[in-house]
């Protein structure tokens, strides 16, 4: 158990942070889908694929103290942001040492907008169809985004990208 | 008449003792309950190592995937049947999503899941799209028709009424298992007033909805759930067993890999320790398979795979003490290093564990929340959000409640050799705060 809490802490840590419930749910989820080890199960919810297990894993390492959640208002919404704490990185170097990281992909995922990141982790989600089946399938689920070819066509570069670092 | 509206030539009936009688008219339903990959589901108990608490929980998988089938064979037939909000053509499509819903559950899925990181809602959606006899009866309903029941179970269908009598805060595969898992555990918590809730659902825009008059009905299903996920499904000693189960299978996978000669070779689990498996590897096994590689263990060399088997097959469970990772995290490394120091491998007796619950939430805009909420039709067509009106739901919304347990075996503490090194750790454990 506290190997996968110190996997999310060396995670967000890597990442330098991360600012949106949503982003962090699919940042995982798309490392997961190539081959990180990450161990939270996912489903399709109302963004995409989503992970019970994780939003639950976030909660208790903030009750910890292990991760900050802190609450940006950004006028018509809100955004949560989290940071590794100072005792969260202790608690990540005695549980989780031997944790391979991934800095240039958690950089390149923390660079894109929520919104991309679902649309990449819904294509990934669907990836045991064909690329056409795949984008039809993404109209299907998100209609109301009106995901143009160009952010497809991106999401699908990006993936190539991310596969090529080859990560641990 | 086509095979999707065939119907038997009479009725036939299921006793039950949640719903009373399960009714199948359809011939692909009866089809279906046939097949060989839904009848294994009678080989899969429903609550996994819970009989080891609670001895009536010997009800199976078959049972409760019946019991959610009938439930929505009554929204679909009796609840929305003529309403015009409701698409009466996916009456089929629901009615096998139902019956099919949980088909890729395996033996002890929790522990089987964990062990060999497979997920049992793949192997549903490659039973219902692989060559299977629920395929071909399906596929004969029509070629797309096996992928819309595998979407709608996987919650990405289009029609997502179809999808929320599934699955969602208030599905009916909730409103049976919290009642069928009340009566078999015989605890008096998971009762609720189901005939009032499905009087009063009903299907609007993309969503299904609860007249308000429903809202009490509503109350009394969200606190029993709340109550049989602490006392029954969260039970500390049926996690005791969880957690042995797991470090089975996992000892039985590092042996292997060590290239232990095993004196009952797992046959059945070498595909699942090199990740080769095929769907039918998977669907060979059921819990009688894995009891009967458990019994035999017993014999092992191995002694720690030997005393696991033996303390799962005859309920010689660890014992547990509370543990808070945040503060003790330190102490679990020192206890841990106490335990080799004792002769005991930490890996296998010194687990923590820890499990939580959040029993209702509701979407806020703009809040990026993924649950949706239960809402209720007020009287002038108005939509409310459930805990806007409820003071319950309201006081447990969004409120998650997590325990930690630390599981250790008591009675290799207590006897034997290195007493001093074991007098040191049980003082550690008894000071609680581990």
């Amino acid at each position: 158990m506290l190997q996968e809490h110190a996997r999310i802490v060396d995670f967000i840590a890597t990442a330098e942070g991360v600012t949106g419930r949503k982003k962090l749910q699919k940042m995982v989820y798309i490392m997961k889908k190539l081959n990180v080890p990450f161990r939270e199960k996912y489903e399709f919810h109302i963004y995409g694929p989503y992970s019970e297990e994780l939003t639950a894993r976030i909660e208790e390492l903030c009750d910890m103290g292990f991760v900050t959640e802190a609450l940006e208002d950004k006028g018509s919404y809100v955004q949560y942001k989290y940071a590794v704490t100072d005792e969260g990185m202790e608690f990540r170097n005695a549980v989780g040492a031997s944790i391979p990281k991934n800095p240039e992909a958690a950089a390149l995922l923390n660079a894109k907008s929520a919104r991309f990141l679902e649309l990449t982790s819904t294509l990934l989600y669907f990836d045991h169809l064909v690329r056409d089946e795949q984008i039809a399938k993404l109209h299907s689920v998100k209609g109301k985004l009106n995901f143009t070819e160009a952010e497809i066509d991106e999401a699908y570069r990006f993936l190539d990208e991310l596969e090529q670092l080859k990560l641990a | 008449m086509s095979y999707a509206t065939q119907k038997l030539a009479e009725e036939k009936v299921f006793k039950d003792p949640v719903h009373r009688y399960i009714h199948v008219r359809d011939q692909v339903i009866w089809d279906l309950v046939n097949s060989k990959e839904f009848q294994r589901l009678r080989r899969i108990k429903q609550l996994g190592t819970s009989y080891l608490v609670f001895h009536g929980a010997e009800h199976s998988r078959f049972n409760h995937s019946l019991g959610v089938y009938e439930i929505v064979r009554r929204i679909s037939d009796d609840v929305f049947h003529g309403r015009p909000e409701w698409d009466e053509g996916e009456r089929l499509t629901v009615l096998c999503a139902a019956l099919l819903h949980d088909l890729g559950h395996g033996p002890f899925s929790h522990s089987f899941e964990k062990v060999f990181d497979v997920d049992h809602e793949e192997f549903t959606r490659a039973i219902l799209i692989g060559d299977t006899e629920v395929n071909a009866i399906l596929k004969k309903v029509s070629p797309d028709f096996p992928a819309d029941v595998a979407e709608v179970i996987a919650k990405t269908y289009s029609n997502k009424q179809v999808v929320s009598l599934i699955s969602s805060q208030i599905d009916a595969d909730r409103m049976d298992y919290l009642q069928r898992d009340a009566y078999y555990t015989g605890v008096s918590y998971g009762h609720f007033d189901m005939e009032r809730i499905l009087r009063v659902m009903r299907p609007l825009d993309d969503q299904v909805v609860i007249k308000s008059s429903g809202m009490h009905a509503v109350e009394d299903y969200i606190m029993s759930r709340y109550q049989m996920y602490w006392q029954v499904y969260f039970h500390p000693v049926a996690r005791s067993a969880e957690v042995i189960l797991r470090k089975i299978l996992q000892r039985a996978k590092e042996l292997s890999e060590n290239g232990y000669e095993f004196q009952q070779p797992p046959t059945h689990f070498l595909a699942f320790f090199d990740r080769s498996f095929t769907l039918a590897d998977y669907l060979a096994l059921d819990e009688g398979v894995l009891m009967t590689y458990f019994q035999l263990w017993i014999n092992e060399r191995d002694s720690i795979l030997a005393d696991l088997c033996e303390r799962f097959v005859n309920r010689r469970l660890f014992q547990y003490v509370d543990f808070d990772p945040g503060t003790d995290y330190k102490k679990l490394g020192e206890l841990s290093a106490l335990f080799k120091k004792a002769g005991i491998d930490p890996e296998y007796y010194l687990i923590d564990d820890s499990t939580s619950d959040l029993p209702y939430d509701f979407y806020r805009p703009g809040e990026e929340e993924e649950r949706l909420p239960i809402q209720l039709l007020m009287p002038n067509g108005d939509i409310k959000e459930l805990s806007r009106l409820s003071q319950i739901v309201d006081a447990i919304s969004g409120k998650r409640r997590t325990d930690y347990k630390l599981y250790f075996p008591a009675e290799l503490l207590i006897d034997g050799k290195k007493k001093a090194i074991k007098q040191q750790i049980l003082e550690m454990l008894r000071e609680g705060g581990v």
